[in-house]
């Protein structure tokens, strides 16, 4: 993961309960990060699993979640950002409806994969880290799934596609054309 | 509450369900089964039950390790033994219900073995099937058998007997002496000892200690901790409280990684059980030993398998690993505190070695390498699939015997050990042994335990790339020949794989490769190179042709390829011309058609598409010029 700061984190943003906004014209209210938060006691060995349940959430992490986590557990917003930056796992812009994880594990690269991934950017018309125009589908690539044995495989929306075929991309994404 | 009678009623409901007049219908639904449609499966099965009226008992099981085969489903009639069928399809399931279960005829064409007593005509024993047949099954032993997400099921398979063993008859120090003596060894790249892990952190002064599971199975190519985890958590679990009894920890982390969403419910599920029964918590089964478990997410970060980035991360930091000097973990671990880190599968060994005796345990493998290793065994091979065998089997054995030889008739080139720390080892290494040292000195690695197959159409160079693209990524910047030294080399081996390879590659390559593996301070860039390195070492010849002769051999660099139609053979079908997403192809329809090469893109879909009774194109190696 790349180390820059994206452009759209505000770091003297002050922390308050506005809506997040989850991409195009979906909002979230507000109070959901508080929710989440109010799990917690507010020790600095949750912040990783805060993170998640904040991104499980709202999809991404905003810039209104970091500061909001920032009061929470007494810790700069800067420096919850250096840890966010540090794992994969962790995304700063909204992401669509779907998520769309290309495995790229060994099994699936020697089985394929590549052909399968740049038929997926080809058909949404999106590179990884990517999301339609629309929110309808984000793309990411995933280190390995662990279905080795059905390589390749694709994650769409949650469910594992097994054995895909650049050919059969067209229809893990049927009758929901995104162009 | 007494452990003889958790036993007892968990041994009830055990008998209860193999002695009822009911069939069992087990469904291997692990995160393996599930992709291949284990889910869809167990919804027809609950519909064709119900329509038919018929009593059977569904129940989810863990993976059995025939991924080749899954969906897979064990269907047990009354004093029958269990039919195995495989690929398994809803209508399929609908089927076996209404001729098995209903009309008693076994449609054995689907079926592959059978296990438990009694035969079925015309089937033989599961584990006569080739997977099975030199495999050695401890580990996995429950995994597929029982059901994963009920106490009960492990403890009727002697589930917790060894913690129950420990806790009223041995002392730590000779839970620690069993352990060593069985001569277990840790899955990190030394393959450490665990017994002596455990006696380092026993000794370490300090009242607060901790015991972490490695499950930060981040290797591309292995999951049978995933495996163990889906198929028998409490097996880990057990393991798991007996190292706190060892060592004298209270707490416990199981850190596993966040793509393994299944895991993690099972292991919730696992953990809360095992807490009602009094086998987690406060004075477990009555004695004055208190141990308990959480887990941790991992975020996607390979370094954090490093045990000390990895304790970094529980505390909610960047998971880099610490500079040298660093302290030992079990001396400095989680919070600074003594702490014993090992992997899924050495904990999952030790109810073994509890119950069963050090000196059964090493009764199976090599001198140093004791016991069973378990693979996953991918990529170009027949059976693929999870697979535990005993240590010091050759790899001849594992890819031909269990694994059953390449796929349509093609030619062996290398299997690959360990992941990306690990090497590819050529067909003239094929008779070297499964086990710690002999994997070492070959330039490869036990690790992780991911075995992945590869054969004639697999370029060597590309692997190496597509390694070194991963660790590269992975590589966590503070080393600064780790963080350039990779990019370097990666970038050498792109200008390699797309054509724009100098002479003079081969050998930087080798010299960058040494410079990182001495200038890093962790496994992580310590074994890096490892893949470009054995690849250079066994297959340079592929090198070669990619930078003299612009020309990938096994004919997947897609810069160093073309594809042609052959005018003899094509019949103008069409098929070709319609699917070709650069439109470089050109003819009419039963005229012969011609791929123009500077609007092709070589994504090979001309080749896919073409029907078989024509094969009318073929890939070369080397671009052609129109």
């Amino acid at each position: 993961m790349a180390l820059t700061r994206p452009d759209n984190f505000n770091l003297w943003y002050v922390a308050d309960s506005r809506t997040v906004s989850l991409g195009g014209d979906r909002i979230m209210p507000a109070g959901e990060i508080a929710e989440i938060l109010s799990r917690f006691r507010g020790k600095r060995e949750e912040l990783i699993p805060i993170l998640q349940q904040v991104q499980d959430r709202i999809g991404y992490l905003s810039d209104e979640a970091i500061n909001e986590i920032s009061e929470f557990i007494n810790m700069s917003s800067s420096k919850i950002f250096g840890v966010a930056s540090f794992y994969a796992q962790f995304r700063f812009t909204p992401v669509g409806r779907k998520k769309v994880m290309v495995c790229q594990g060994t099994a699936c690269h020697v089985r394929g994969a590549p052909l399968v991934l740049e038929e997926i950017k080809r058909h949404l018309g999106i590179n990884e880290g990517e999301t339609t125009p629309d929110f309808e589908y984000s793309l990411e690539t995933v280190a390995c799934i662990g279905c080795c044995a059905l390589a390749p495989c694709v994650v769409v929306d949650g469910k594992v596609e097994a054995k895909v075929t650049p050919r059969k991309v067209k229809r893990l994404f049927r009758g929901e054309k995104t162009e | 509450m007494n452990f003889e009678s958790i036993k007892q009623k968990a041994q009830a409901e055990w008998e209860n369900l193999w002695k009822s007049n009911k069939p069992l219908i087990f469904v291997g639904t692990a995160t393996c089964g599930r992709s291949a449609g284990a889910l869809e499966v167990m919804a027809a099965l609950r519909q064709a039950v119900a329509e038919q009226n018929v009593a059977a008992e569904i129940l989810e099981s863990g993976c059995i390790g025939l991924c080749y085969a899954e969906p897979l489903m064990n269907v047990v009639k009354p004093g029958r033994p269990g039919i195995w069928y495989r690929n398994v399809t809803p209508e399929r399931a609908k089927e076996i219900v209404k001729s098995y279960l209903i009309e008693d005829n076994p449609l054995i064409q689907y079926a592959l073995g059978t296990t438990g007593e009694g035969t079925i005509e015309g089937l033989s024993s599961l584990f006569e099937l080739p997977p099975f047949k030199v495999a050695a099954r401890r580990l996995l032993r429950n995994s597929g058998f029982i059901d994963p997400e009920n106490v009960n099921h492990y403890l009727a398979n002697d589930g917790y007997e060894a913690l129950h063993k420990v806790l009223f008859t041995m002392t730590p120090e000779q839970v620690i002496e069993e352990v060593k003596r069985a001569g277990l060894r840790g899955l990190g790249g030394a393959g450490f000892p665990t017994g002596r892990k455990w006696e380092a952190c026993r000794r370490a002064p300090g009242d607060k200690k901790y015991v972490i599971c490695n499950a930060d199975e981040g290797d591309p190519g292995a999951f049978q901790d995933r495996a163990i985890l889906e198929g028998d958590p409490h097996a880990v679990i057990e393991g798991m409280a007996i190292a706190g009894y060892a060592v004298g920890a209270r707490e416990g982390y199981i850190y596993v990684r966040a793509e393994y969403p299944l895991a993690v419910r099972r292991l919730n599920i696992a953990i809360s059980q095992a807490r009602e029964k009094g086998l987690l918590g406060e004075n477990i089964l009555g004695s004055d030993f208190s141990f308990d478990l959480k887990i941790f997410q991992g975020a996607g970060a390979f370094v954090c398998g490093e045990s000390t980035a990895l304790v970094l991360s529980i505390e909610g930091k960047r998971g880099m690993p610490k500079p040298l000097p660093r302290p030992r973990s079990t001396e400095q671990g989680l919070y600074d505190k003594p702490t014993v880190l090992n992997n899924v599968k050495t904990f999952a060994s030790i109810r073994w070695i509890i119950n069963k005796g050090a000196s059964w345990f090493a009764s199976i493998g090599t001198e140093k390498s004791k016991g069973t290793a378990i693979f996953s065994l991918v990529g170009k091979v027949e059976n693929t699939g999870l697979i535990e065998v005993p240590m010091g089997i050759t790899l001849r054995e594992v890819v031909f015997g269990v694994g059953g030889g390449i796929p349509q008739g093609k030619a062996f080139k290398a299997v690959q050990t360990g992941g990306p720390s690990g090497g590819c080892l050529p067909a003239s290494l094929l008779d070297v042994g499964v086990d710690f040292d002999s994997l070492t000195s070959v330039g490869a690695m036990m690790g992780s335990g991911g075995m992945v197959v590869m054969d004639e159409d697999t370029c060597m160079v590309d692997v190496a790339r597509y390694f070194l693209e991963f660790t590269q990524k992975e590589s966590c910047g503070q080393c600064s020949l780790c963080r350039l030294g990779t990019l370097q080399m990666l970038e050498i081996l792109k200008a390699i794989t797309s054509g724009k390879g100098r002479p003079g590659d081969i050998d930087l390559l080798q010299e960058l490769g040494e410079a990182v593996k001495a200038g890093s301070i962790c496994g992580l860039g310590q074994s890096a190179p490892n893949p470009v390195l054995t690849t250079i070492r066994y297959f340079r010849d592929e090198y070669e042709a990619h930078i003299n002769e612009k020309k990938c051999p096994a004919k997947v660099c897609r810069e160093l390829i073309s594809y042609r139609i052959i005018p003899e053979k094509c019949t103008g079908c069409m098929a070709c011309l319609k699917e070709c997403p650069a439109e470089a192809i050109t003819g009419e329809k039963k005229q012969v058609h011609a791929i123009d090469q500077t609007k092709c893109i070589r994504c090979g879909v001309c080749f896919m598409v073409c029907p078989k009774r024509y094969s009318a194109v073929e890939c070369i190696p080397g671009r052609l010029v129109s």
